[in-house]
């Protein structure tokens, strides 16, 4: 969107030489990843590549043994915690409420860098709790207890917390798993709005390759605790990279309708039709 | 309590505090009719004229006084400390069933006390509470530590299983010492089934600190165990430094519990059913549900104790046994309300 050059002044979460270990083994090895303003970066690869893990350490949820996270140019892991909560929003994967939480008491929590202790609940909480229940679109069952929705509906109510935080940076680990392929694209609707309308940057670590295709402006493609390629889904969504990233036989095509990459697997012993022909 | 209005939105404190008085209400009628009900029945005039306008030769406000309100203010103090630590702890462990009692804490505690006092031969109260702490927390630690054995770790299963095991061992060697030492343990028996009688209110000095900052401390840090209930990374992203956050907290619920211990043995239940009682009226917000926790607990068990003492006259039921006996079918209801 905007050029190399402003984008690196506008520049606010930032990875350098990321190496993360558990127990002598490295997860991450000495990973760069600078996440543009005002923009969708979404995190793919296999299972075990180690995105979760960088998209943890990016939210100081993970101490990294080398390298840095700069957050507005300071070291992330040094600032005081609550303060970063102010900036950086996170959702983690597969949260769990508290029985018979409501919705709004959900909601609610993510004022929790917001308060002090003299300073409990204010009007900027509830114009901020009300205003991401709006925007998630769960303003309805507000009062319902968390655990009776859909997996759908309660996952918006998650992004309405971290919405709530108010924070220009949200982080989130896999939002769409376990849903059913129209709440998925509702929720990362949702999300793209939050990017493209209000200005939030975000970073998603997705599993739905054809998803994250459509949805990235930028995406990040991991292999083996390494950042494989970075870019445009146009520039870096190939067949030559998925066989690469993911070894799996794919093909990529293009939308016509709408000129999105789009992955087609290919399997040794898919259902075998006559090719379609021009009528 | 059907008359408490449902502070069921953590957004609205106004709304949410407003069972407070109602419940404040409660804890003073429950608290003068436990001083006024026993042997011999006192007015509720009575019992107001002789705690604001003491007469020393009047004999029935020397009763109030000396006998009855020393064990009125135990039940407070017990109740709303015990009940307050369950409420810390199902929040912390994600855990319906956390108590200090079940999570092996209260025998930590009263398992310290008999070693102390049987076989080490410490008589001096000053170190009870301090032994009961010493108690509890290296119960809970080794709780814990087993727990982290299993194989998927600390969960809330893993957890209450090792807590049930902890307990049932350090009966069994409270009960060895039993058969051993029957002359020393002969004092302990009655402490050891939990009650409000005959205890020694000068204890009082040396815990009443120590639990008056626990409480604080407890309702202080509530709002956050509403957060850490979310999950460690939900917390740590909204700021919650959780390793700090925990510490203090099993510090608030070791002190709270060990200092029950000391004053009225170990007592049951109170622990695990008065904060799901108060869930049922003020939601899922541990905000709401530790200080409205703290009011049940005192008011239930001066309402305990009152039957206790009046009961099977001229006889005294132990507290311990009455609120097992209460809690128990209380705590199966609420399962089954649960479950359904």
């Amino acid at each position: 969107m905007s050029g190399s050059a402003t984008t690196q002044q506008t520049l606010r979460l930032e990875g350098i030489g990321l190496s993360v270990g558990y127990g002598g083994t490295n997860v991450l090895d000495n990973v760069d990843l600078a996440i543009p303003t005002g923009e969708i970066t979404i995190l793919i690869g296999p299972n075990g590549c180690g995105k979760s893990t960088l998209l943890k350490t990016m939210a100081r949820i993970l101490t990294p043994s080398k390298g840095s996270v700069l957050l507005d140019g300071k070291a992330i892991h040094r600032l005081d915690t609550k303060s970063v909560a102010a900036k950086l929003g996170l959702l983690p994967q597969g949260p769990i409420a508290p029985e018979g939480l409501t919705v709004r008491e959900l909601v609610a929590q993510g004022r929790f860098p917001h308060q002090t202790l003299l300073r409990q609940w204010t009007r900027a909480d509830e114009d901020a709790v009300n205003g991401a229940m709006d925007i998630a679109g769960i303003t309805d069952f507000a009062d319902r207890s968390v655990d009776t929705l859909s997996g759908g509906q309660r996952q918006r109510c998650w992004v309405a917390m971290v919405l709530a935080q108010e924070t220009d940076l949200i982080l989130l680990d896999e939002p769409t798993t376990f849903l059913d392929l129209k709440v998925q694209v509702d929720l990362m609707d949702l999300l793209a709005g939050l990017a493209h309308q209000r200005g939030r940057t975000l970073v998603i670590v997705l599993h739905e390759l054809s998803l994250a295709a459509a949805y990235a402006d930028h995406l990040v493609m991991m292999k083996d605790g390494q950042i494989v390629a970075t870019g445009t889904p146009d520039d870096i969504f190939t067949a030559a990279r998925l066989k690469e990233v993911f070894d799996l036989e794919a093909k990529v095509l293009r939308d016509p309708d709408s000129g999105r990459m789009v992955c087609v697997p290919s399997g040794t012993r898919m259902r075998s039709v006559a090719p379609v022909t021009a009528r | 309590m059907s008359t408490i209005a449902a502070p069921n939105s953590g957004t609205h404190p106004v709304r949410a505090w407003s069972g407070v008085p109602v419940l404040l209400g409660v804890l003073v009628l429950a608290f003068l009719l436990h001083i006024a009900v026993g042997a011999k029945q006192l007015s509720i005039g009575t019992v107001i004229e002789a705690l604001t306008n003491f007469d020393q030769t009047v004999f029935d406000h020397v009763i109030v006084r000396n006998l009855r309100l020393p064990r009125a203010v135990l039940a407070v103090i017990v109740g709303a400390s015990l009940s307050l630590a369950g409420a810390l702890m199902q929040g912390v462990t994600r855990n319906p069933l956390a108590d200090p009692a079940l999570l092996g804490l209260t025998a930590g505690a009263a398992f310290a006390v008999v070693i102390a006092t049987s076989v080490l031969g410490l008589t001096s109260m000053i170190f009870i509470p301090w032994i009961a702490m010493l108690g509890a927390l290296g119960a809970a630690l080794v709780v814990y530590l087993i727990a982290r054995l299993v194989p998927g770790g600390a969960t809330p299963l893993s957890l209450t299983l090792s807590g049930a095991a902890i307990s049932a061992f350090l009966s069994a060697v409270i009960s060895v010492v039993h058969l051993l030492d029957q002359d020393t343990f002969e004092n302990l028996r009655v402490w050891l089934t939990g009650g409000l009688a005959g205890r020694d209110i000068t204890l009082l000095l040396y815990v009443g600190p120590p639990i008056a900052l626990a409480l604080i401390g407890g309702v202080l840090l509530a709002p956050r165990v509403t957060v850490l209930a979310m999950g460690d990374e939900v917390a740590q992203g909204l700021g919650v430094k959780t390793g700090a956050l925990k510490v203090q907290l099993l510090a608030v619920v070791v002190v709270l519990t060990a200092c029950s211990v000391a004053l009225a043995g170990p007592l049951g239940f109170i622990g695990l059913v008065i904060p799901h009682v108060v869930r049922l009226y003020v939601g899922s917000d541990y905000r709401w549900i530790v200080p409205y926790a703290a009011l049940a607990g005192a008011i239930y068990l001066l309402g305990v104790d009152t039957i206790a003492r009046v009961a099977i006259p001229p006889r005294e039921i132990s507290t311990g046994i009455i609120t097992a006996m209460i809690g128990a079918p209380l705590f199966v209801q609420l399962v089954r309300r649960r479950t359904r």
